[in-house]
């Protein structure tokens, strides 16, 4: 097997000297599609700013095997400004920016590669829009876009499916399903009936983290790895989320 | 009308003008950023925390904008600080600066003996005063202000918009908002001479505020209240010129009417 992207050891975390998570065991692979479930306030959040960088864990290891890998972002959309008086556009090419050239301007290619993302996302003519014009589901795809701009190898993607409008939905699994090809998604939800069809593997993160190497999980799962999440199943019975073992 | 032509003939009336409009174009900037930021309510905390300074620097013989420069630029960074790392409520230690500030400031105005500035001057300003070297000092913020927008302006939109992700994105966030608080500190004491320590918040909002009616980003917003501000100012002056009133209060009066009228434009616009 490749050498791990990121590998998390022995993590405990949280917020005020209060641990949210606690002993957390992790690699993620390139080209992994991980489900992250759990309850509220399990910690998945909390994972996912220890894997950016931006919260600092009170113990453990988060290490980079083959050095830092560039790490697009999604966030839970409700944490940001919907009103900033800022242009979908400009939001997408804040993806652009890269450490050592963060201030440098913006090439012609970067601005094609926002359009370019702008029609993939189904934003084709709110280009100069300013967000606050949105609604919240294309709010979040522009953020999507942002988070993917920048061609990352670990794309983290904090519930991209709270506002995602019907027409919308088909086009975002298929979206995710062909970037997937090229970068590993770490993909939160407290739905994952909706989208366990296109992850490879399942993490239940509620203070500690149980990894599930398969995408089925069924209700006796979840209580051995107690982790209550709503199961709204898709599947023919009702206890079971998706399809049967094979 | 040839009575307002002829103030321009003097030399306390040009510094005024200048000061003016240096003062809003810097108000333009740096308000932009406060208004997108919504952190008007810190702004006030450090204006007022300011004249802690301006008594202080009188008490022991300073320069008593040098004094509220330390004071608002300790106040920035320490609000940035305690939102950042958040120990404690930030509107209550906004409050609190705020009030203590005020308190410091009239204390040493009190002890200091003999000559008691002129506290009017500070609370609403004193723009026909204005002298040659005032308009340097401002002039040079403003040059400095405007080259460190052009330079990192992305960055600073960026930060401003949602400095986690900035921080994943490996722009210098921690640096970005310092710097901009120290910008911010220093164009709000800036403009103090201006409009007062009370009146001075109505620079960096108003304009800002007429503009957000016409324009949905950053730099038109800036733009607009380039527009509107320096209009304003002027406007403001001559009224208080004119009718003899204080200049703070006309250009807050202007701005507002700018704003009023241009809001009913809107909203004909949208009809």
């Amino acid at each position: 097997m490749s050498k791990p992207l990121v590998s998390i050891q022995n993590l405990t975390a949280g917020y005020n000297g209060t641990p949210v998570l606690k002993n957390v065991n992790l690699d993620i692979h390139p080209k992994d599609f991980l489900g992250v479930i759990g309850p509220n306030g399990g910690g998945k959040t909390t994972l996912s700013k220890v894997l950016l960088g931006i919260l600092n864990p009170f113990s453990g290891q988060v290490s980079f095997p083959s050095g830092r890998p560039n790490i697009g972002y999604l966030p839970q959309v409700s944490q940001i400004d919907h009103s900033f008086p800022v242009t979908v556009k400009e939001v997408i090419l804040s993806g652009m920016a890269r450490p050592k050239t963060w201030w440098k301007p913006l090439k012609k290619e970067h601005k094609e590669k926002a359009d370019y993302l702008i029609n993939k996302t189904g934003l084709s003519g709110l280009g100069n829009r300013p967000v606050g014009q949105l609604s919240g589901g294309q709010f979040q795809r522009a953020l999507l876009a942002r988070a993917i701009i920048n061609e990352p190898q670990l794309l983290v993607l904090d519930e991209p499916d709270t506002f995602v409008d019907r027409s919308f939905e088909g086009e975002l699994y298929t979206l995710l399903e062909e970037l997937n090809k090229t970068m590993a998604i770490f993909l939160i939800s407290h739905d994952i009936g909706t989208i366990s069809s296109l992850v490879k593997t399942i993490a239940c993160v509620n203070g500690t983290l149980h990894y599930h190497p398969s995408n089925v999980l069924t209700a006796d799962v979840l209580k051995v790895y107690n982790c209550p999440i709503d199961l709204i199943a898709h599947g023919p019975v009702p206890h079971r989320v998706l399809k049967d073992h094979e | 009308m040839q009575n307002i032509i002829s103030l321009f003939e003097y030399q306390f009336f040009q510094n005024a003008l200048m000061a003016a409009i240096l003062t809003s174009a810097l108000a333009a900037l740096v308000g932009t950023y406060i208004v997108s930021r919504k952190v008007v309510f810190i702004s006030g905390g450090i204006t007022h925390a300011s004249f802690g300074g301006i008594g202080m620097a009188y008490f022991f013989g300073l320069n008593p904008f040098l004094g509220a420069v330390v004071f608002a630029i300790g106040a920035s960074l320490g609000i940035e600080w305690i939102s950042t790392k958040g120990k404690m409520r930030e509107d209550s230690a906004i409050a609190i600066l705020w009030s203590l500030g005020m308190a410091l400031g009239i204390i040493f105005v009190f002890l200091t003996p003999g000559y008691t500035p002129n506290l009017m001057s500070f609370l609403f300003g004193s723009i026909l005063s204005v002298g040659k070297a005032d308009i340097v000092v401002l002039a040079v913020v403003l040059v400095v202000t405007s080259l460190f927008f052009i330079i990192f302006y992305r960055p600073v939109v960026d930060t401003a918009f949602d400095p986690e992700f900035a921080r994943t994105r490996g722009i210098p966030v921690t640096f970005i908002r310092n710097s901009m608080a120290i910008l911010v500190a220093v164009a709000i004491v800036l403009s103090i001479r201006v409009m007062g320590i009370i009146l001075v918040l109505s620079i960096f909002t108003i304009p800002q505020n007429t503009a957000l009616l016409f324009y949905g980003k950053f730099s038109g917003i800036i733009k607009g209240s380039v527009l509107f501000g320096i209009s304003g100012s002027i406007l403001g002056l001559i009224a208080a010129s004119a009718f003899d009133i204080p200049g703070s209060a006309a250009i807050i009066f202007m701005l507002t009417l700018q704003f009023l009228i241009s809001k009913g434009v809107a909203l004909i616009q949208k009809r």
